[in-house]
């Protein structure tokens, strides 16, 4: 035992006075977190000491996951092979008829003086694991800032939207996917055209909304992106209608789907190229630009205010 | 080092090397991916609230902020909810924790079982509060089983300090 002076002396400040301090910090980073999102950068910055953790953390179960594709059996594989290829003789005559039907809409396009669409491309990802936080719906894929991914980019898999980047980090993104709560899509009814915004539930599911009770919505429609975002390629395909519910006392039709995509299945996904932003029409850009001017002179002309007054 | 209700044998002073040891281990535990599973405990809040009971002076609000905020970045979830949870925890079982090391084991786990679901509690209500889905009954089983973990994480991070203090190669416990 070292000899000590009486601890009472040494004790540092009062543990109330403490606990108020650390309490008044959390709730400083949890309103600037959730109302202001400006703390991207000291994210990194802490994910840079978590992130290695994380990835040690995860090597036993990668490592069992590729331990059971090892031990896979030969006949099995060749099955499999033998299926792929069957599937993709069968889908060749399709893809080639398609690539011609683009060449020749595009053709069209143009004798119409139309914009011309744009074609889709992106880098495949490997989904690492899916978020633990249990009041979100997020998984985290294996390129980041080195693959030049940014936020707001559209993920998809084989067969339709899986979600959006949310958060870049150094090597690895955050996808939300469009089940998630916070995450709306604007899709469009394959049948009618007719345009709606769907919502992530939390719960698996989909919900439709803000489309009249009297609404041409069937069971098993299928949604696809409209595109009026700016950010989702149109035409994708996103849910399907599963299940309608109307009541006349209310206005709107509660109609509930189911996502296309295995949004909650590990696989690979890919990221598609960022949409470039549609430029606005000359008349429209001449305003925007007057407008832009002069709210940056007010802001000039506030901070000379608060200058005088200092 | 304090004695208890069921020994007074007087313990050797904890090396702080060993609470750092334990505390990281408990955050690598938090990032398996068991940790999606239903009622898993939350390890790290768990060693918190071990820490501040049996060290209160050693463990406090600093460290339990500092292990928030790196879980809320790995955990991806809102910056601050964590660490707000584990420093008000650590606070309550720094202050209880005469108190609870007065009784025995099982009923100690009785006492740590309110500050374990205080964790649960401040998260769940933040996140309710910003507009966050509803997580499911099995998240407010982990402090179920953190509890009942509790005499055997004692028996065992206490091991190091019930070693004799005149060492003898002979007996290495």
């Amino acid at each position: 035992m070292d000899h000590q002076p009486p601890p009472f002396f040494k004790r540092g400040p009062a543990p109330l006075a403490l606990l108020s301090f650390y309490v008044a910090i959390s709730l400083a980073l949890l309103l600037i977190d959730a109302r202001l999102q400006a703390l991207e950068v000291l994210r990194q910055a802490i994910s840079a000491f978590t992130e290695p953790v994380q990835q040690l953390a995860h090597l036993p179960a990668q490592f069992l996951d590729n331990a059971g594709n090892y031990f896979v059996s030969v006949s099995r594989l060749q099955d499999e092979n033998a299926q792929l290829k069957r599937a993709r003789l069968e889908n060749v005559a399709q893809l080639l008829r398609t690539q011609q039907l683009e060449v020749e809409n595009e053709r069209l396009r143009r004798l119409l003086g139309v914009k011309q669409r744009q074609q889709a491309s992106g880098q495949l990802a490997q989904i690492l694991y899916s978020v633990r936080d249990p009041y979100s719906r997020r998984i985290v894929i294996d390129k980041g800032q080195q693959d030049k991914v940014v936020t707001g980019q559209p993920v998809i898999d084989d067969v339709g939207i899986v979600g959006q980047v949310t958060r870049v980090f150094p090597f690895v993104s955050e996808v939300t996917l469009i089940t998630d709560k916070e995450q709306a899509v604007p899709v469009q009814i394959v049948r009618t055209g007719l345009r709606s915004v769907v919502f992530g539930l939390g719960n698996g599911q989909l919900e439709l909304r803000y489309l009249p009770a009297n609404a041409d919505v069937h069971d098993g429609d299928v949604l696809v992106t409209s595109g009026l975002d700016g950010i989702f390629l149109p035409g994708f395909p996103v849910a399907k209608v599963a299940h309608i519910e109307r009541d006349t006392s209310y206005s709107f039709a509660r109609i509930f789907c189911v996502p296309l995509a295995g949004v909650e299945n590990f696989s690979e996904v890919m990221i598609l190229d960022p949409r470039p932003a549609v430029a606005l029409p000359e008349q429209l850009a001449k305003v925007a630009a007057a407008r832009d001017a002069k709210s940056s002179a007010r802001s000039g002309l506030t901070k000379k205010k608060r200058l005088k007054k200092d | 080092m304090q004695t208890s209700y069921s020994s007074s044998r007087i313990l050797l002073p904890v090396r702080p090397w060993f609470i750092a040891c334990s505390l990281l281990l408990a955050l690598l535990l938090n990032f398996l991916p068991t940790a999606a599973w239903p009622a898993v405990p939350d390890w790290t809040a768990l060693l918190i609230v071990f820490w501040s009971v049996r060290e209160p002076r050693r463990v406090g609000m600093g460290l339990a902020f500092l292990f928030g905020v790196a879980m809320d970045v790995a955990d991806a979830s809102l910056l601050g909810q964590h660490a707000l949870a584990y420093v008000l925890v650590a606070y309550a079982a720094s202050s209880l924790s005469r108190r609870i090391l007065w009784f025995p084991l099982a009923q100690q786990a009785l006492q740590v079982f309110p500050l374990l679901l205080l964790v649960q509690l401040v998260q769940f209500g933040v996140r309710m509060l910003i507009g966050g889905d509803f997580p499911g009954i099995g998240y407010f089983l982990g402090p179920v089983f953190s509890a009942l973990l509790w005499p055997l994480l004692t028996f065992l991070l206490l091991l190091p300090q019930h070693q004799p203090v005149d060492r003898d190669d002979n007996r290495p416990l």
